[in-house]
């Protein structure tokens, strides 16, 4: 029973093969609008997932400075130190002593020649810390509460780009799951459409087969492999035009990245991300076909 | 084997093709049906397979009360019957052989005895040799004798003709006889519906006669 299932299902998925080479530029031509009606929504979805993991670095443990007052002795410091370290709202302490402070500046910005002509060193002492929380809220508290200790001079935390970002980032999605729907309901169309036309042109053996005794599941079982698997290949095409666009970006963000000397580079899709797209994809098809054969299968009926 | 009680078909446009249709087959046995066209043949056929379903009465094929039927519960009872349709309903996009192939793949059949019981088929009713043609390719009798192939390849209990020799000559049609006589003789219950009256003259088979939707015995 098991064995007649797959043979069954084997030979419809090879049927629904042949008749996908059949006809190679309509089924090409299909796939290709479904590949780019799928590549838009998933283009911006992976820029979205790359600013998202850029400002993810950014908030999700935020980062404050807090810079002593110049006259702060080493007693003062250390006990500052223990009292940041004992906070349960703060993950990490690292201190800058201003002499660190000072080379660093020397090294990393080209102004060795002025920061030597300096008498002295202009540079407060400061602590870099890393928060627990990351809501503007109890950050905005914390920087308040630190502020009033009396060896702090100056408490640096900036959120607001973070959180217009964040809300950027918020609306980019509902952008993203709008254009995703609306190219989905195209998708769908599409697949009905084509199902249709299949379905005409299928007639006679259709309403042949439910004279001799075909059941509806086999009738629409191909229909609905037919779907599906161009929903594949649309989503396989998808996933192509993806990589290709990703790779080329990158290779034109290597410029940019030596001019700036930071590391830009797309991230491409996931393994997860990948077979979702690939899944969805199949679905769409699928579901199109399965709409059009609910849809006339049952208009032709012998007589 | 088939059993009509009382059965009667009025088409929706208020056309009574069948009135009070009472009538017995037995298993294994060979029937002829015959009347003018628009005496009700092909209804009653359609009505066998459950293409149509009766106004009233009640229809039993081996036992089972077709009328009463569910959807989903007919392409199980048309496995059961062969039909020979009278425009024969060739699929003209493939060979004689995937036509003859496609009720075994309807009622799934074992993948590895298909190819010999199609063979087997075409051989009976001597089309082994154009297994490969496309159906455009054969003459009207060819037709004829494929359309049979297909009808018997899965072994039904029940084979019905409508018409089967329609435009034939003579000759063909007598081959086409003796192939239901042969299949007859092996236990196949047979309904034959037709006009022409060169096949029943020297026939020993019942005739049931239809005339205006009624049993003229």
């Amino acid at each position: 029973m098991m064995r007649a299932w797959l043979t069954q299902h084997g030979f419809v998925f090879f049927l629904t093969l042949r008749r996908l080479i059949a006809t190679p530029l309509t089924s090409l031509l299909s796939i290709i609008v479904m590949g780019i009606a799928l590549s838009l929504p998933a283009g911006i979805y992976v820029l979205m997932q790359n600013l998202q993991a850029f400002s993810g670095q950014m908030a999700d443990s935020p980062q404050m400075s807090l810079f002593l007052k110049l006259d702060t002795t080493q007693d003062s410091i250390e006990k500052v130190n223990q009292r940041l370290e004992e906070n349960p709202q703060i993950l990490s302490v690292r201190f800058i002593p201003k002499d660190a402070a000072l080379q660093q500046l020397q090294q990393s910005s080209g102004l060795t020649d002025i920061a030597a002509s300096l008498g002295r060193n202009p540079l407060p002492d400061a602590f870099v810390i890393h928060t627990q929380e990351n809501t503007a809220d109890a950050l905005e508290q914390l920087r308040l509460t630190l502020q009033k200790w009396p060896e702090i001079e100056h408490v640096q935390f900036d959120s607001a780009w973070i959180e217009r970002l964040n809300a950027l980032l918020d609306l980019g999605r509902f952008a993203v799951l709008m254009l995703a729907t609306l190219l989905s309901v195209a998708i769908i169309a599409i697949m009905f459409n084509t199902i249709r036309l299949q379905i005409l042109t299928k007639r006679d053996e259709i309403e042949l087969s439910k004279l001799i005794g075909a059941t509806d599941s086999f009738i629409q079982r191909p229909f609905l492999y037919f779907g599906a698997l161009q929903g594949l290949a649309g989503g396989a095409t998808a996933w192509l035009i993806m990589v290709l666009a990703i790779r080329t970006f990158n290779e034109q963000l290597i410029t940019l990245s030596q001019l700036y000397a930071i590391d830009l580079q797309l991230q491409p899709l996931t393994m997860m991300d990948s077979i979702s797209l690939l899944l969805f994809s199949g679905w769409l098809g699928w579901l199109g076909a399965r709409i059009s054969v609910a849809s006339h299968l049952w208009q032709i009926e012998p007589k | 084997m088939i059993i009509f009680k009382n059965v009667s078909k009025r088409y929706p446009d208020g056309y009574v093709a069948l009135n009070n249709v009472d009538l017995s087959v037995a298993s294994g046995e060979m029937v002829f049906l015959t009347g003018h066209s628009g005496a009700g043949k092909s209804t009653l056929l359609k009505l066998i397979a459950a293409i149509e379903r009766p106004t009233s009465g009640v229809i039993t094929i081996s036992g089972q009360n077709i009328a009463q039927l569910k959807p989903a519960a007919i392409p199980y009872l048309r496995r059961k019957i062969g039909f020979i349709f009278q425009d024969h309903k060739l699929l003209f996009d493939r060979t004689v052989f995937d036509n003859v192939l496609l009720p075994l793949q309807i009622s799934n059949f074992d993948h590895n005895t298909v190819a010999a019981r199609v063979r087997a088929a075409l051989d009976k009713v001597g089309l082994l040799k154009k297994e490969k043609a496309m159906p455009i390719a054969l003459s009207g009798g060819e037709r004829q004798r494929l359309c049979i192939a297909r009808a018997v390849v899965h072994r039904p209990a029940i084979l019905i003709a409508d018409e089967p020799t329609g435009n034939l000559d003579v000759e063909y049609a007598r081959d086409i006889m003796a192939l239901f006589t042969s299949f007859n003789q092996v236990g196949v219950t047979v309904l034959i519906a037709t006009h022409d009256a060169s096949l029943l003259e020297d026939t020993q088979h019942r005739i049931l006669s239809l005339k205006q939707g009624k049993l003229a015995t």
